[in-house]
């Protein structure tokens, strides 16, 4: 294969790999449109504002950045057990685990240098999303119970055992004796992630911290995981079809229990970036962070695929981000609420736009009645 | 004869592919037609646009003379087509008369109940006329493959079909089994009826049909009197080249025992004892075949003793080492070759790149992986050095393994574990759905490993394979291994009693007092 055929082979499969994606997201845009002029509004003003407020200038852009940041990590974090043949909706309890985690760490290994102190947070933070996350792999493992009811349990379970932990052990008024808080204590400057405005000024007042490097990172990670280890070679064939992984002497069992490890392992590490990137504290909440859910939208959106978990993850980024400046238009900041939904819906329901497809090129060949050489295939039975 | 159905010049295009191209295709009155063809022939795409399931991109439909449009299956019912699906279309906790008249049901109280009393006599009518018996009230998941698909035709009749295509009709029935369908259908025609049997098998043409028409890839070679044609020419017709139809199988003294299976129990999904106290042995440079009817606990016993299955009870052995406590991993490195029964199911990770399915089971040693990484490089060269040998047919290494034809996956799974150079080679339905080419082909692999002294364990339902390959014969019957013979002693009628349940002659005499206690 010459050069030329080899890069039209890659931008043809590129296509075949976008088109879904891009498709759900201009219907995504387009019935948003809709509903702006039903509303009485400008749909081209609206967008106008909505990319202003995600693009226009550097601190825009950084502000898109940090609302991606947690999502593309739970993203991976979805994608990774995904993958596997798991439906690991546990990403919610697995952040709430890495987050409250950070936060004790931060706080009894204050008086470490500010580089070992971070390490020794996101390393203790992956552990207990992997050891959250570890306990539905291995009731599925050895028991056979399926993954989505534990882990939407461990997900109250994480949150009421965090609500506990904020209110008896790790607040304000117990470890440092001022009044009770409906926080845990906030983490020492040590503990702190970098923003980059403190850096670089371009970034004006945007929150984006070096939490996106280390979610990039992941991306990486994920990537030479599935693609490049012989790990994630068995973890991708037990996800495509278990008997024949299973033929081929990959471990059911281990390959359930990995999966599930390294998913809340990616999800734990989300939470401690978010606390050490923004909020500095845990919050007592009547309901989970959402991060996690948001991320099986991202993973379905981006394909998968670490590079469609960047560019969906900026996406919904774009989307919150823009959100705000819209809203200053007069147009209800709901619509991107409907936005996301449409292009999810539409996600989801691939299987509907291929069939479209395939009826099309049936009907295209038709026509122009190519004759290909290979002619014994499943689809003629 | 007039022509009941003339199909003129039927061409059908599929994305990327020609089904059928310019086919022409005559049906007689009272005449039983094969059409014969490889899979992905096209044989089912034009019998498919004839019962109205697809539309012709072109060409013309004349039944009875007259031109038709088949739009959809109820236009080709209204013209007396009936169609029996090689896998059945029953409702199976339904009675055989409650199938039967499904879509045509009796009615009374002006449509307000179902006449149960007519519909069961209406069946006993039809079954009656045409020599088919079955028990109307018996419901179906209680009745053998072989009265389902009476009651299939039965079906077909009732809605006054005139003309009935059968696809693959003895793709699941025992050689006694087919042997009944012959007379049926024979008797279907002598009672005026046109029959299209759809099949890839020669032995069927030469035994059942009038005509036969040879389709391949897509086109019509020619239509023959049966009575004029010998099988080998027919076979040449079908593949487009002479095919061996005999396997060249060598004498050979095997070695000493390396396999056994000791008094192995094995049970199935729900729970039941599937495989029962079997114990057979197999020696270097020996196939050793294990023929029975399917779901006789052909399955249970390969997964037990491949690992996949847990055992209940007894011993598998290989040289020496007890295999029965080891995972599949452990198996596959104390030196068993795999070919699954089911290549889409276990056999290939279809998602995956045809080069990674090439390492499956092997894929963490070196030099396909390295330190926990995988070499690709190394496996793509592995990929084309066995696409190459085993005569693959694939644009290349990089596409799916679920995009290859039947036969291009067992090759590649063939490939994949003859690598191995295995001790013991489990080679079970290897030549399901496969065309006479591949079939040539996955014979000459088995008995080169046979020759190169490795044991070979062969499942197979099919009784010719059994006996051109095997040296040696164990018949399975409901978990029980019956009998094992000679194979060169073994006749096909001998080996269909025996798969029906039914003891070899000395056998039974000396086991009449033990089965009179059980």
């Amino acid at each position: 294969m010459n050069d030329g055929n080899k890069l039209k082979k890659i931008t043809k499969d590129l296509w075949l790999i976008l088109r879904f994606p891009l498709i759900s997201i201009a219907a995504g845009f387009f019935i948003g449109a809709v509903l702006i002029l039903i509303a009485g509004k400008n749909p081209l003003i609206a967008y106008i504002a909505l990319f202003q407020g995600s693009f226009g200038g550097v601190d825009k852009i950084g502000e898109t950045l940090f609302k991606m940041t947690p999502i593309l990590m739970t993203g991976l974090s979805f994608s990774i057990a995904f993958r596997t043949g798991l439906f690991n909706i546990g990403g919610e309890g697995q952040f709430l685990a890495g987050a409250i985690t950070a936060i004790i760490a931060g706080w009894y290994f204050q008086s470490l240098p500010h580089l070992l102190l971070v390490i020794i947070m996101f390393i203790l933070a992956i552990l207990a999303g992997a050891a959250w996350a570890s306990i539905a792999g291995v009731l599925k493992a050895k028991m056979g119970i399926h993954e989505v009811i534990t882990t939407i349990m461990l997900n109250y379970t994480a949150l009421y055992l965090v609500n506990y932990i904020v209110r008896a052990v790790m607040n304000p008024q117990i470890l440092l004796g001022t009044k009770a808080e409906a926080h845990t204590v906030s983490l020492p400057d040590a503990a702190r992630l970098t923003k980059l405005k403190d850096v670089f000024e371009i970034f004006g007042r945007s929150s984006v911290h070096t939490g996106i490097f280390i979610a990039v990172g992941c991306a990486v990670f994920m990537y030479i995981l599935l693609f490049r280890t012989t790990l994630g070679y068995e973890l991708r064939s037990g996800g495509l079809s278990p008997d024949a992984a299973e033929y081929g002497g990959v471990k059911k069992s281990r390959n359930i229990i990995m999966a599930m490890g390294i998913s809340g392992a990616v999800a734990g590490l989300a939470g401690a970036v978010n606390v050490m990137g923004i909020t500095y504290y845990v919050a007592q909440s009547s309901t989970t962070p959402g991060y996690g859910f948001d991320g099986i939208a991202v993973g379905l959106v981006g394909g998968l695929h670490p590079i469609g978990i960047i560019a969906s993850s900026f996406l919904f980024g774009i989307l919150s981000n823009g959100a705000r400046k819209m809203q200053l238009e007069g147009i209800p900041k709901e619509v991107i609420a409907i936005i996301q939904g449409v292009i999810i819906v539409f996600i989801a329901s691939q299987y509907i736009i291929k069939i479209i497809y395939k009826k099309r090129k049936e009907n295209e060949i038709k026509k122009e009645k190519i004759i290909p050489e290979k002619s014994k295939e499943e689809e003629v039975r | 004869m007039p022509c009941v159905v003339e199909m003129n010049n039927i061409s059908k295009v599929f994305p990327g592919i020609i089904a059928n191209d310019k086919v022409n295709f005559q049906l007689k009155k009272g005449e039983i037609h094969v059409l014969l063809g490889e899979n992905g022939a096209g044989k089912t795409t034009l019998m498919n646009i004839l019962y109205g399931l697809y539309q012709p991109t072109s060409g013309e439909i004349y039944i009875g003379g007259k031109e038709v449009i088949i739009k959809d299956p109820n236009v080709a019912i209204q013209h007396g087509i009936g169609m029996v699906h090689q896998h059945f279309m029953l409702i199976k906790p339904f009675t055989v008369a409650e199938n039967i008249i499904l879509g045509n049901e009796p009615v009374m109280h002006n449509g307000m109940k179902l006449d149960m009393k007519k519909a069961i006599k209406n069946v006993e009518n039809i079954s009656n006329d045409f020599g088919l018996k079955v028990d109307p009230m018996a419901k179906i998941q209680d009745l053998s493959v072989g009265i389902q698909q009476r009651v299939e035709i039965l079906k077909a009749l009732y809605r006054g079909a005139d003309i009935l295509i059968l696809d693959e009709p003895t793709a699941v029935l025992t050689p006694q089994e087919i042997e009944e369908l012959g007379i049926i259908i024979r008797k279907l025609a002598d009672e005026g009826k046109s029959i299209i049997l759809i099949t890839h098998k020669l032995k069927e043409v030469m035994s059942m049909s009038d005509r036969v028409t040879v389709i391949r890839r897509g086109k019509i070679i020619d239509t023959i009197d049966t009575k004029a044609i010998k099988t080998d020419d027919l076979a040449e017709m079908m593949v487009g080249r002479k095919v061996k139809m005999e396997v060249d199988k060598q004498e050979k003294t095997p070695g000493e025992v390396i396999f056994s299976v000791e008094k192995l129990k094995v049970r199935d999904n729900r729970g039941l004892e599937a495989v029962k106290d079997v114990s057979f042995n197999v020696r270097a440079g020996e196939v050793l075949a294990v023929a029975g009817v399917d779901g006789n606990g052909q399955t249970e016993l390969v997964e037990a003793i491949t690992g996949l299955r847990d055992i209940e009870s007894g011993q598998v052995q290989l040289d020496g080492l007890d295999l029965s406590k080891l995972s599949t991993k452990e198996i596959i490195e104390s030196g068993v070759g795999h070919i699954p029964e089911d290549r889409h199911r276990r056999g290939l990770v279809l998602g995956n790149s045809l080069a990674e399915n090439m390492i499956l089971g092997y894929h963490y040693t070196e030099p396909f992986s390295k330190n926990g990484f995988m070499k690709y490089d190394k496996i793509h060269e592995h990929a084309q050095v066995l696409i190459k040998e085993y005569d693959v047919r694939t644009p290349d290494e990089n596409v799916k393994a679920g995009s290859l034809s039947g036969g291009n996956q067992q090759k590649a799974i063939i490939a994949r574990e003859m690598y191995k150079n295995p001790r013991l080679l489990i080679a079970a339905q290897p030549t399901r759905g496969l065309d006479v080419g591949a079939i040539e082909f996955v014979h000459k692999k088995i008995i080169e490993s046979r020759d190169n002294n490795q044991a070979v364990l062969l499942v197979s339902l099919e009784l010719d394979e059994v006996m051109s390959l095997a040296d040696r014969i164990a018949v399975i019957y409901d978990g029980r291994i019956v009998d094992t013979i000679d194979a060169k002693k073994a006749t096909e009628k001998q080996l269909g009693i025996l798969m029906a349940g039914g003891k070899h002659k000395e056998t039974r005499d000396m086991n009449s007092e033990v089965m009179g206690h059980e």
